[in-house]
């Protein structure tokens, strides 16, 4: 609880609306090791927020406590105002690694389907018009009409993951959670999913919590981040987090944040006390920033 | 006229032991098919396939005790599924470890039980019985339990169809949607168990395997909707069991002439040449749609 790490007050929201999702002070840990301390943050109505952190910095397991997949060894978690319960059809979730067999007889069309029944007993063989409606409505805003009748496990991977989105959002929630939806896209597919991600936000008015490693894609659409760093968050607009003093103070080291043509990188400093072959490259496991990727 | 009876040799229609067969083998492989699919989604062929082959342990057991060997599958089916599951959480490589853990130990029970069953004067037919089935051998009085057993399984399967299609989608994703991830499971393991014992009555627990992974693997090959895949590949087994039947029913007059073969082979060889079949046909299909793959289409949408 550093004063330099900014933490959401109750006065950073504006308005009355509660929050979709309110974080304070969880506390997790896995096997005996603390893998979050003392995270707090709150998610507005028709706000993007990132959840920036490198490999293994608790991003998965943050998703998995809010979920209510895991139990957090402190803290509460509210969403829209009260104690999250087991099933929450406020929140639609899109995992880090949905592996599609392509032998899998389900299409597109099925994917999201089975966002608004999956959870219900008996073959729901007789769907209404309207949730055929509402099916056919996701597909288009995901942009996925022209391969709805496809077997989603032949579909690239940015389509699968617009299917995924949509197989999320079919049952409108409050709240989507996507982790890691960018990895393994190449730029065009990147590009899509991010831009669809920032038409949700602000057509549908939910809250959209996404977590990445890497935060320069998501900077056009994100309002707000998370920054994840040995176990600890700093949390604000990235004007407020993603300066070298707070970031230095997250780490535990001296950061460095560089701006080149509207990329921003975070960057390990010298430190004398770690080997020269680590200081620019990411060092401590999950603990060291980590050096951007540079495009051409 | 001359059709079917070139097909249905004389007094197929009249043997009351063709009758039982027809009715058990379709029972069967009807359920066989229908839960099989969800084997293949989920990806456990292995752990399907050592539950029916761990499944003679129990066979023989019963056969040395005098019982209809259906009820003996049954008992140590459901206790290898339960036991796969107990020891192999949810992580592939430790549910194959387990299932090969569980195969292996079984296995060398049921040799040593049909090592006992041989060497009994009463039961020296045994381990051809239990290891390959006898569908001619299937007594009217076990028809009525297999149709009873061969219902549960089946309405197991209709109530969890879209929670099983959602776990095997994503396990973490069906958990977030509140959906009792273990409870699913265990229902489909119940119903594999059930699936598993009805086929190694019918076409032997070494064989069960062809009928738990066969039909569905075709037709998973020719649609792409959940619910065809399901009915499908239940179909598909009820054909490939009836044809199997009929030709061995035929056999007789093949050489070597006065002998039967036997008809769990006959099966197993229509459900694998449907199997090949399935891939020609996909392939055609793959073929006139080619033009319109994906990949092939981004000039449209750029
Ligand atoms: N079931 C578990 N058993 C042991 N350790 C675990 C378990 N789950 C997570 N961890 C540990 O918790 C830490 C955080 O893991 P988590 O998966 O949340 O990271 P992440 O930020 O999602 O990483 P990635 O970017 O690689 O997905 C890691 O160090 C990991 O080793
Ligand atoms: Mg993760």
């Amino acid at each position: 609880m550093s004063a330099l790490v900014p933490s959401d007050g109750a006065a950073t929201l504006d308005g009355e609306a509660p929050a979709t999702l309110e974080v304070s002070g969880v506390t997790v840990s896995v096997s005996g090791r603390e893998v979050l301390r003392d995270v707090s943050f709150r998610l507005a109505p028709g706000q993007l927020t990132a959840l920036i952190g490198s490999n293994g910095a608790g991003k998965t397991t943050l998703f998995r406590v809010i979920l209510g997949l895991q139990a957090p060894t402190a803290g509460t978690i509210l969403v829209d105002g009260h104690p999250r319960a087991r099933r929450n059809p406020m929140i639609g979730y899109v995992p880090q690694r949905v592996f599609l067999d392509p032998d899998m007889p389900l299409r597109a069309r099925d994917v999201v389907s089975l966002g608004l029944d999956g959870h219900r007993l008996g073959l729901g063989l007789r769907r209404h018009a309207d949730q055929r409606r509402r099916v056919e409505e996701m597909l288009g805003a995901v942009d996925a009409l022209r391969f709805a009748d496809s077997r989603v496990g032949n579909l690239s991977g940015g389509e699968q993951q617009r299917v995924l989105i949509a197989h999320a959002l079919v049952s409108r929630p409050r709240l989507l959670i996507l982790d890691e939806p960018l990895a393994n896209l190449d730029l065009r597919a990147e590009r899509e999913v991010v831009d669809l991600l920032g038409r949700i936000t602000r057509d549908q008015g939910i809250s959209v919590l996404i977590s990445a490693h890497d935060m320069n894609p998501l900077l056009p659409v994100m309002h707000r981040l998370v920054y994840l760093a040995r176990g600890r968050a700093a949390t604000g607009t990235v004007e407020e987090v993603v300066r070298p003093e707070v970031l230095s103070d997250l780490y535990g080291q001296h950061v460095d944040v560089l701006r080149v043509h509207d990329r921003i990188l975070v960057v390990a400093g010298a430190d004398e006390r770690l080997p020269a072959g680590l200081r620019h490259a990411g060092s401590a496991a999950g603990a060291a920033p980590h050096t951007e990727r540079w495009e051409p | 006229m001359g059709a079917v009876s070139a097909i249905f040799a004389a007094g197929f229609f009249q043997n009351g032991s063709v009758h039982a067969a027809l009715l058990a083998g379709a029972v069967a492989a009807l359920v066989t098919g229908a839960v099989g699919t969800f084997t293949v989604l989920r990806g456990q062929s292995f752990a399907g396939h050592a539950t029916g082959e761990v499944a003679a342990t129990g066979g023989s057991a019963a056969m040395l005790g005098g019982l209809n060997p259906l009820w003996g599958y049954l008992g140590i089916a459901v206790i290898v599924a339960g036991a796969i599951e107990a020891l192999g959480v949810q992580r592939p490589r430790a549910r194959d470890l387990a299932t090969g853990l569980v195969l292996g130990a079984g296995l060398g029970i049921a040799g040593l039980l049909l090592y006992l069953d041989t060497t009994g004067t009463s039961t020296s037919g045994a381990a051809v019985t239990v290891l390959f089935g006898s569908l001619f051998a299937v007594t009217r009085s076990a028809l009525p339990g297999m149709v009873a057993l061969g219902g549960v399984s089946l309405a197991l399967v209709v109530l969890t169809y879209r929670l099983q299609l959602l776990t095997a989608l994503s396990p973490d994703l069906a958990a977030a949607r509140g959906v009792p991830v273990r409870l699913v499971s265990l229902a489909y393991l119940l119903s594999l168990a059930v699936a598993v014992s009805l086929a190694a009555e019918t076409v032997g627990a070494v064989l069960a395997t062809a009928l738990l992974i066969g039909p569905p693997a075709t037709a998973l090959r020719l649609t792409k909707r959940p619910g065809l895949a399901v009915l499908g590949s239940g179909l598909i087994g009820v054909a490939a069991a009836w044809a199997g039947t009929v030709l061995a029913y035929d056999s007789y007059y093949w050489p070597p002439a006065g002998r039967s073969w036997p008809p769990s082979f006959l099966i197993v060889a229509v459900v694998f040449g449907l199997y090949l079949g399935s891939g020609a046909v996909q392939r055609v299909r793959g073929r006139r749609r080619a033009p319109l793959a994906p990949g092939a289409v981004p000039a449209a949408t750029a």
